[in-house]
This record gives C-alpha cells, structure tokens and sequence, in this order.
C-alpha cells in the first residue's frame, strides 16, 4: 500500500465516522464538532485528489465560517433535544427497517456497478499541468460554466432577501444612528459653557 | 461565444435584471408603499415576456453545450408559467394589501421564482435543471413563510423546507447516480448512454430522480407536504403554488425522462404510471373528508397531478401534447377559483370553511354560477373545458397501450366529482346560515370571469391550444 493510498483510507474513514457522529452524538455543539471533522477530512481527499484550491475554499468558507455560524445558532437556540429524540424515538424502529431495506437495495446496485463503456468519452478533459488548478477554474467559471455560476448568485440573492423579508423589524419606538444629522452638526451650537461661580448653583 | 449563448437567454436575463432594479428601486425608495406599483409592473412585464416568447423565433436553439435548450416545449411552457404568475400577481394585490402583508419583495420573489421555472423548462443538463429547480423553491419557501406572525403561515413555510430539502437531496443523489453512470451530465450524453437498455445503477439513478420530481409535482405517495402547505400559506401564496410551480414541474418531469430517458420508455412508463394511479385514487378519496377549501384544494391538485401524469405515463408525443393541454386548462380553472377563495371573508376576516358557502348563489347568482362552472369544470362534467383536458390524457393512456390506467382514472374522477358537486350542493341547495362575504375589486372579479368564461367557450376549439401544444410536444419527442 503507497502512502497515498493510506491517507486516502484515513480521510475516507474518518470523514465517514464525522459524518456518522454529527448525527448521533447527543450534544448538538459536538455534532457541530463531528461535522467540521468531516469538513477537514473532505479538504484532505481534495488535496489528494490535486484539487487543492478547493480543499482551501472548504476549509476558509466551510469549517471558517459555515460551521462557526452553526455553532453560534446551536448555542443561541434553546431547542430541547432531549424532547426530539424522544419523538423520534417512537418511529425509531419503522425508521431503522426501511433504512435497513434501503441500504441493502443500494448495496446491491454497488454490488454490480459498472459505468457506461462511452463514459469515458463524455467525462469532462482536465485541462493539461501547465496551468494553475485555480486558473483553470476562472477559465471555464465565465465561459463555460457563465450561466450556472449566475444562476447561483440568483439563488443566494433570493436567500439574503429571503433571510431579511422574514426576520428584519422596522422598530419605530427606538432611537436610531442619523450619520448624516451627526455629521452635520455644528460644534459651536452642541454645548454652552457656564461659567459656574462656586459656591452657587446654576 | 458566451454572446451568443446569452441571446438565447435573453427573456431570462431580462426578467432577473429587472428583479435586481426593482429591489433596488423598493429598498432606496419608498419601500412596502411601492408593493402595488411593483406588482402591477412585474405582472406586466411577464405578459409582455410571454408574448414576446410566443411570437419569437421557432425552432430548438441551444446555448452552453446544450446545457440549456429553448425548443417549442420550453416555450409552451414558459407561457404559460409567466402568464399564470402575472395572473396570480395581479389578484393577490388586494387580499395581501388589506392583510398588511403585501412586502415589496412579494413580486420579486415571484419573479425570481418565475426566472427559476424557466430555467427549469429549458434544463438540458443535470446540474441547470437542479439550479433552476432551487431558485424556484427557495423563493416559494420564502413567499409561503410571508405572513410571519402567523404559527399556521411559519409552519408550512418550515415544512415545505424541510421536505423540499430532502426532495433535493433525493434528485441530487439520483443525479449523482445517473453522472456516475453516464460521466456526463448533459441530457444528450445520458440519452445515448442508455442507449442499450439502462443498467441497475442508472435505473437507481432513474428512481430517485423521479422520486424529487414527484415530490415537487406533489404526485402521491410524495405528496404529504400539500395539504399543509396549502392551509398555512397565505391564500395568494397558494393560488401561485398551485398554478406556475406546478407547470413547471410537470415540464421537467416530462424534459428529463423524454430527452434524457427517452430511448428507455418502458424502464419509466411503470413508475409514472403508478405515481399517476396512486395520485388520482388519493386526491379524489382524501379529500372527501375535507371541510377546509384550501386543503379540499390541495388534494383536487394532487388528482389533478395524477391525471397529468397519465399523460406523461402514456410515453408518446400525443401523450406529452396531451399533459400540456391538461396542464394550461388546469392553471386556468385553478386561476378563476382562487380568484373566488380569495375573496371568501367575513367581517373582514378571511374564511376557508366550505360550510360557509351554504346558499350563496341567493346573494350572488352570477359569481355562484361563475364558480359552478369552475367546479364542473373541475370535475370533468362534459360540456366544459376540464372535460376535454380529462378525455385527452385518457385517450392518451389508451392509445400508449394503457388501457388499465385510463379506466383506473374514468372510477377516480368519478369519485372525485363528489367533493366539487357538493360545493355546487352548497351553493345551490344547502340551508341559509350565516353569509359568507366575497368582495371582489374589478381584478379578481375580471379573473374569475375570465376563467369561467374560458371553461365555458373554450369548448369551440380549446382557443386553438391543441395545435400548439402538439407542435411542443413534437420538439420533445423527436
């Protein structure tokens, strides 16, 4: 066995086991944990696989902020989980019979798989060494990819107005920051001096 | 390159741009005060889309590789979508003014979703088709989530999500199955990998695919999302769910398994074919016990869905021409009739109680009869409209040799006739009780008319929509 192999076999385990772990550990701030376990692992096999911008990209954008932000709600909401598992419970064992059947059909299909004898024709050429992994990417994102990269834009623009339509309040019994009225202010006219005498009040 | 591929594009790139400055314009401007006049400019702006698509150049143009295709079906389809939600638009203005619910961002998020559904039609590639199907569901999320003070409205904004999400979640695992298969993700590739017969993988791949697009068709056995949905959501949410969203599924689920399963039809015909009898049998029996019109409505669309799928089942370029038919008359009859519960309040409070209805055609007999119609037309009574969308996707059953499943659906809307005359019953012949109030500004009113109107004449000639729809379908199916 190389060495990459063994690394391989050591990500792809331990993805696996964080990606298990984050939906059965019993404290939601470990899951979260568990899942940025699974993140790294990720990245790794990215790495591996020579596609190491991306590996950069899940673990800036994903376990930097994503699984940060998670952490934040997890610990902010007060959610009884104890409750919910005792609800899930009770479908407990339908659940586990039809997942059970499930994985045996999918293991099944794995059993026997075999790709195309054209697929190796249709899989997309990687552009040769000479260029940069994240040049390559810039090459085809605008060209060739142009209209799935604008179309996810779209959707995280309906995401952000879908975020602020259901949760921005327009308070209208608070005092508000007015930038301009403090910029504008004049100084001579914001405070007086007295000229207190001692002894004596105003 | 990216040029050319960007004028095919255009009618999309048109509509989004216009979202962004609309959003804009709502944000620096005047805000919620600008909802009226951005709903009236989104409304019109896809009618003129609409007939700009209608009367644009024919032919099957592709851009990006053949990852997006705007054919004869794509059009039909887009249409329809944008006249449905321009139609939707426009009624809603009122109920959702006087709710104090009618956000600025409404129409945007319409129109985005509308931008979503296009794509959808035109997909031509795994990864286009699921952008376009999340563009579309992540803005009606939102929009079903509008009145957010309301447990009812946040609860089936939260589940539509959750369930939305697992339905992605599916497809994308029946697309990662049917790539591995295939090593493509274009419709073209996969089609000619399947070419001799489809192995156990694409098959799972095939499966699962079907499984997301039934979910968002809401065909049973994945329908359970539906009828909550439709009670919680504000009535104008609902009529939009259940008219653009709708086509536009059925469009993709007709898109995927013609042009990129369309050498395999007998590996789908069966699945679609049990969707379509389970859904018809469902919707009609479910909602008998119904007393709420929303969710009555909500399993009237999932029958509905059920007969549109029997044209799907069918396999045949007759078969699709015949779900596009059954597809434009439904929209237009679910128009008018949430035209109708929009508009059902009393002491101005909104009312979804089908008792409320008893004796209503005393006070108004040219609205009850208006909604008569609809209800007939609903049901299949012969001489109406929705009677010739039924006869053409049981014909359609017959002649793809699936004569079980067109008899399976004369018993299903036999049954389902029940819970659409007993509106009628109600209406005509129920006992006086307290009265149901239905205020109608000249547009709703001008929608429900029209909708009528239409299930009552279009009988002539479908208004020469048969044509159409069989030039769409014959750029589908080969």
């Amino acid at each position: 066995m190389s060495p990459a192999v063994l690394i391989f076999y050591l990500f792809a385990v331990s993805v696996l086991t964080g990606g298990l772990m984050t939906v059965l550990s019993r404290n939601p701030v470990h899951s979260v944990l568990w899942l940025i376990l699974a993140f790294l692992s990720a990245a790794g096999l990215f790495v591996l696989m020579g596609a190491e911008f991306v590996a950069m990209l899940l673990i800036i954008v994903y376990v930097g902020a994503v699984a940060v932000l998670f952490l934040f709600v997890v610990m902010m909401l007060d959610i009884d989980f104890a409750a919910l598992k005792a609800e899930m419970a009770r479908y407990m064992p339908l659940a586990l019979l039809i997942g059970v059947v499930i994985l045996m059909q999918l293991a099944l299909v794995f059993g026997v798989w075999e790709t195309d004898a054209g697929a190796g024709a249709r899989l997309a050429v990687p552009m040769d060494g000479s260029v940069q992994n994240t040049a390559a990417l810039g090459l085809v994102l605008y060209d060739r990819y142009f209209l799935l990269f604008q179309l996810a834009g779209l959707i995280l623009l309906v995401a952000m107005i879908g975020a602020i339509v259901l949760t921005l309040r327009h308070r209208s019994d608070i005092k508000r920051q007015d930038v301009l009225a403090q910029m504008y202010r004049d100084p001579a006219k914001a405070m007086e001096l007295k000229d207190v005498k001692p002894g004596q009040g105003l | 390159m990216v040029a050319a591929d960007l004028q095919i594009l255009l009618p999309e790139i048109v509509l989004s741009v216009y979202a962004m400055i609309a959003l804009l314009a709502g944000v620096y401007t005047v805000k919620d005060r600008a909802a009226p006049m951005l709903v009236w400019a989104t409304a019109a702006l896809m009618a003129l889309l609409a007939f700009w698509i209608a009367t644009g150049p024919s032919g099957t143009e592709a851009a990006f590789d053949g990852a997006f295709v705007s054919d004869g079906f794509a059009r039909f389809s887009k249409v329809v979508i944008l006249l449905a939600a321009a139609a939707v638009l426009l009624i809603s203005q009122d109920y959702m003014a006087r709710r104090d619910i009618l956000r600025f961002e409404y129409p945007i998020l319409v129109g985005l979703a509308v931008v979503g559904m296009m794509v959808m039609v035109s997909a031509g590639d795994l990864i286009v088709l699921y952008m376009g199907l999340e563009l579309q569901s992540l803005a009606l999320y939102v929009v079903a989530t509008l009145r957010r003070d309301s447990v009812r409205s946040t609860e089936a904004g939260l589940k539509y999500f959750i369930l939305g999400a697992l339905s992605s979640g599916l497809l994308l695992y029946g697309a990662s199955l049917t790539y591995g298969y295939a090593g493509t993700t274009l419709f073209t590739g996969i089609v000619a990998a399947a070419e001799d017969g489809v192995s156990l993988g694409l098959l799972f791949g095939l499966v699962f695919l079907i499984t997301g697009f039934a979910f968002k068709v809401s065909a049973a056995p994945f329908h359970m999302w539906t009828p909550d949905v439709y009670e919680g959501a504000p009535t104008p949410v609902t009529a939009f769910l259940a008219t653009a969203p709708k086509m536009a599924a059925m469009a993709l689920f007709a898109r995927v398994v013609h042009d990129a399963f369309g050498g395999v039809v007998g590996d789908w015909q069966q699945i679609v074919a049990f969707l379509s009898v389970v859904s018809m049998f469902l919707g009609a029996i479910a909602a008998i016990g119904q007393r709420n019109i929303k969710r009555l409505m909500a399993y009237s669309s999932i029958a509905h869905m059920g007969f549109a799928l029997m044209g799907l089942a069918a396999g045949t370029a007759f078969g699709v021409q015949a779900m596009l038919v059954y597809m434009a008359i439904y929209v237009t009859m679910n128009v008018g009739t949430f035209a109708f519960i929009l508009s059902m309040e009393r002491d101005g409070k909104p009312v979804t109680e089908i008792d409320a209805l008893q004796m209503y055609s005393t006070r108004e007999p040219l609205k009850a009869l208006a909604m008569l119609i609809l209800m007939f037309s609903l049901a299949g009574v012969p001489p109406l409209v929705g009677f010739f969308g039924k006869l053409y996707v049981l014909r359609a059953a017959y002649e793809g040799g699936l004569a079980w499943l067109a008899v399976a659906g004369v018993i299903a809307s036999v049954i389902g006739a029940f819970y659409y005359l007993r509106i009628v019953y109600f209406m005509y012949f129920g006992e006086e009780r307290e009265a149901v109030e239905t205020r109608m500004p000249p547009v709703v009113w001008g929608a429900l008319m029209a909708s009528a109107g239409i299930m009552l004449f279009g009988v002539v000639n479908l208004f020469g929509i048969e044509p159409l729809a069989a030039a769409a379908a014959a750029t589908l199916v080969d």
